[in-house]
């Protein structure tokens, strides 16, 4: 049994890092993850991990050095937020395609300009096509649980890609919570030990790492690397199965809330479900047949899963919390809209954009929704397919 | 301490023939000799992207027999950065016999040094790595077709600073980076050139002192280049021997702070012998302009000259 802590985000995620005393750290620090990376520090400067942490100069050069560490042949673990990702962006490509496993943790934050350092997913939507994979949470528990079995699925051998634990920049980074803290030895053993694949320290079997690769031969290892999801999308299934299992808390791809007869339902991503979830309960005690889903691997994306799960649903509302600018939409309605129609679904989908730059999301904004979907179910047809939540016009 | 010829030809092939760098291209000959004076050092390589790179390992082929490892341009000092505190961490833990010392060496041109990677190369010198990196200086970027670098000398033509009717060349003098670097007083700095004997011996020299010592090390290499340079392949070591005798590219070493001159010319020859074999100066022959541009280059590498002698203590 773990013990129960008061904890923000920020300091759970610094004390997972702790108990899996991952052999390198480097970290530049960027509000709102930069208590996490403050807390590591002391962590490594009192002697309570062995990390080498390595306080680089920049974010580039953190994931540079975060790369070149696990390929090198260890455990690597970063935290990191909104520009500071935006800064890696060139380098998530590249720690995905050579097949590092560096765990990143994000404390999602809005994206310049204008600066703001408050909430929204534009940093990690920026980077969903760069081959991480992307477990996003709800509150602090979950963060903490997700940077753990991070560490899991990114390092199995079937899987071998960097994985990114999203946690809400200040709606879960600062706030605290009564968190269950398990044993450090009880996660040292779930995570286990490092086992290097092909180390680059292993100067009895040089090999090359990341040479010029042209037409002949790039097309067949993006092939490769495509493949890799699949085993992957297991990986976050049996991992979170067995973490339930060990500590009584299971993840999975996706989270249904009172699903199974829900006819209006809002698909959501990280702390926003909170909120949904109270709402929920509320219009169920009124008899109203309303759920939530919340889609906790954003990568691999769950299309299938998403399409089985939403069975009994009439409409459906998207919680976009990253605009997509140009596209007409936000960036997980498109995502979840074609999930829907490869699964042969035929639901009215409508888009909500919410939420950037730490916009307070209000219960009466979710209750609108709820309210708003009614029709669109009755009528079968959404009048107007994106919609901008708490938007002053 | 330092290995005569005939030892340095038994040091191990760490880069083979079969790579696809130009004919008369000084950078295999610099990578070749700097991997030699690792002398029996497991050695791991780190690349920025560049000339070396993308003409040694072209998939599926490699030319390295060691680990060696390319993540992006910007970022070798950065990625031995990384390399570095692994393998600091398998000491540690016993993965690796502690009285086996690795070699860990970076490459990166002017354009991934002097330009683009300047910053990832500053941290890893201020954070105190204990590795060597090599610039191998050709003066522009040549991998991607000649563009002007920050490292690229005055006046010289490149196809981003064009000898035009108006504008004659690059129209600022390049970076010290040698300095800049000695400014992060790390423990060993040298500026060297693969010139013909006796000259190679100062860069085997400088290398196996930048290996030897604890900590990080920075070598500026020159490295001619016969596609930018528009000389002859067979012209390499003799125009870095002429960089070095008109004090244009002076050869030193700031070894701890000691500042010493490798190499000083009995006789300082004029810029025009380094200058007029080179097809990227030969605007400068010509027309109304040229001689005030070749004055102002000549006066420049006198200022230079001088504040190297006094920085040496031999003015």
């Amino acid at each position: 049994m773990g013990k129960l802590r008061p904890m923000e985000g920020n300091e759970a995620i610094a004390e997972a890092m702790r108990q899996i005393n991952p052999d390198v750290v480097a970290a530049y620090p960027i509000t709102p993850s930069t208590e996490a990376v403050q807390i590591f520090a002391r962590f490594v400067a009192d002697g309570q991990v062995d990390t080498n942490y390595v306080a680089v100069e920049s974010e580039h050069s953190a994931m540079s050095a975060c790369i070149a560490a696990s390929l090198a042949g260890g455990r690597v673990m970063n935290v990191t937020a909104s520009q500071g990702l935006a800064l890696m962006w060139e380098m998530l490509y590249i720690a995905a395609s050579l097949r590092s496993t560096v765990v990143l943790s994000v404390a999602n934050r809005a994206l310049s300009g204008n600066i703001n350092i408050h909430c929204d997913h534009s940093d990690a939507m920026g980077a969903r096509d760069a081959g991480w994979l992307q477990l996003y949470g709800e509150n602090v528990q979950e963060a903490y649980d997700n940077a753990i079995q991070a560490v899991v699925i990114a390092e199995r051998e079937d899987v071998r890609l960097p994985v990114m634990n999203c946690y809400d920049g200040f709606l879960v980074s600062h706030s605290y919570e009564l968190l269950e803290v398990e044993e450090d030895e009880a996660v040292r053993e779930f995570v286990g030990p490092y086992k290097p694949v092909r180390p680059l320290l292993d100067v009895q079997n040089p090999y090359t790492i990341g040479p010029l690769d042209l037409y002949d031969f790039y097309h067949e290892h993006k092939r490769s690397q495509w493949e890799a999801y699949r085993p992957a999308k297991q990986a976050v299934i049996e991992v979170g199965k067995a973490f339930g299992e060990r500590f009584g808390r299971s993840y999975g791809l996706l989270e249904p809330y009172f699903l199974d007869d829900a006819e209006l339902v809002i698909v959501a991503l990280g702390s926003t479900a909170g909120i949904v979830k109270d709402i929920v309960e509320q219009r169920r005690e009124g008899g109203e047949r309303v759920g939530l889903l919340k889609i906790r691997s954003f990568r691999p994306f769950p299309a299938e899963e998403i399409a089985d799960a939403l069975g009994s649903a009439r409409a459906l509302a998207v919680m976009d919390r990253a605009a997509g600018f140009g596209s007409g939409f936000g960036t997980l309605y498109p995502e979840v809209a074609a999930a829907l129609y490869a699964g042969g679904k035929q639901v009215p989908v409508v888009d909500y954009i919410y939420g950037l730059g730490g916009r307070m999301v209000l219960p009466e904004e979710i209750h609108q929704v709820y309210n708003e979907l009614a029709p669109v179910a009755a009528s079968g047809h959404p009048e107007q397919l994106t919609r901008w939540l708490g938007v002053r016009e | 301490m330092a290995k005569n010829i005939k030892q340095l030809s038994h040091s191990p092939d760490r880069l083979t023939a079969g790579h696809r760098l130009c004919p008369g291209c000084a950078e295999p000959m610099i990578v070749r000799q700097v991997l030699m004076a690792a002398g029996d050092r497991p050695v791991i390589a780190a690349n920025a992207t560049g000339c070396l790179e993308v003409s040694s390992t072209i998939f599926p082929y490699t030319a390295w027999n060691i680990p060696w490892i390319h993540l992006a341009f910007e970022n070798a000092g950065a990625t031995i950065s990384g390399v570095e505190a692994m393998y600091q961490q398998w000491r540690k833990q016993g993965k690796i016999d502690p009285v086996q010392r690795y070699a860990l060496v970076a490459f990166g041109g002017d354009g991934g040094t002097y330009d683009i990677g300047l910053q990832s190369l500053s941290g890893m010198a201020e954070r105190w790595h204990d590795c060597v990196y090599v610039c191998l200086n050709n003066e522009a970027y040549m991998n991607t077709g000649v563009q002007r670098s920050s490292a690229t000398l005055y006046g010289a033509n490149t196809t981003t600073s064009p000898a035009g009717r108006v504008i004659p060349g690059k129209s600022v003098h390049r970076k010290d980076l040698t300095m800049v670097m000695a400014a992060h007083d790390i423990p060993y700095v040298a500026q060297v050139a693969p010139a013909s004997p006796p000259h190679w011996r100062h860069l085997v020299n400088a290398a196996e002192k930048a290996f030897d010592y604890e900590g990080p090390a920075f070598l500026n290499v020159l490295s001619p280049c016969p596609l930018g340079w528009i000389c002859d392949a067979s012209k390499t070591p003799e125009l870095a021997k002429l960089a070095a005798d008109t004090c244009l590219w002076p050869m030193y070493e700031v070894d701890h702070g000691e500042w010493k001159l490798l190499y000083r010319p009995k006789e300082k020859l004029p810029i025009e012998v380094y200058l007029e074999p080179q097809g990227r100066f030969r605007h400068l022959f010509r027309g109304e302009k040229a001689e005030e541009i070749r004055r102002r280059i000549q006066e420049w590498v006198d200022y230079k000259w001088e504040q190297l002698l006094r920085l040496c203590g031999d003015a």
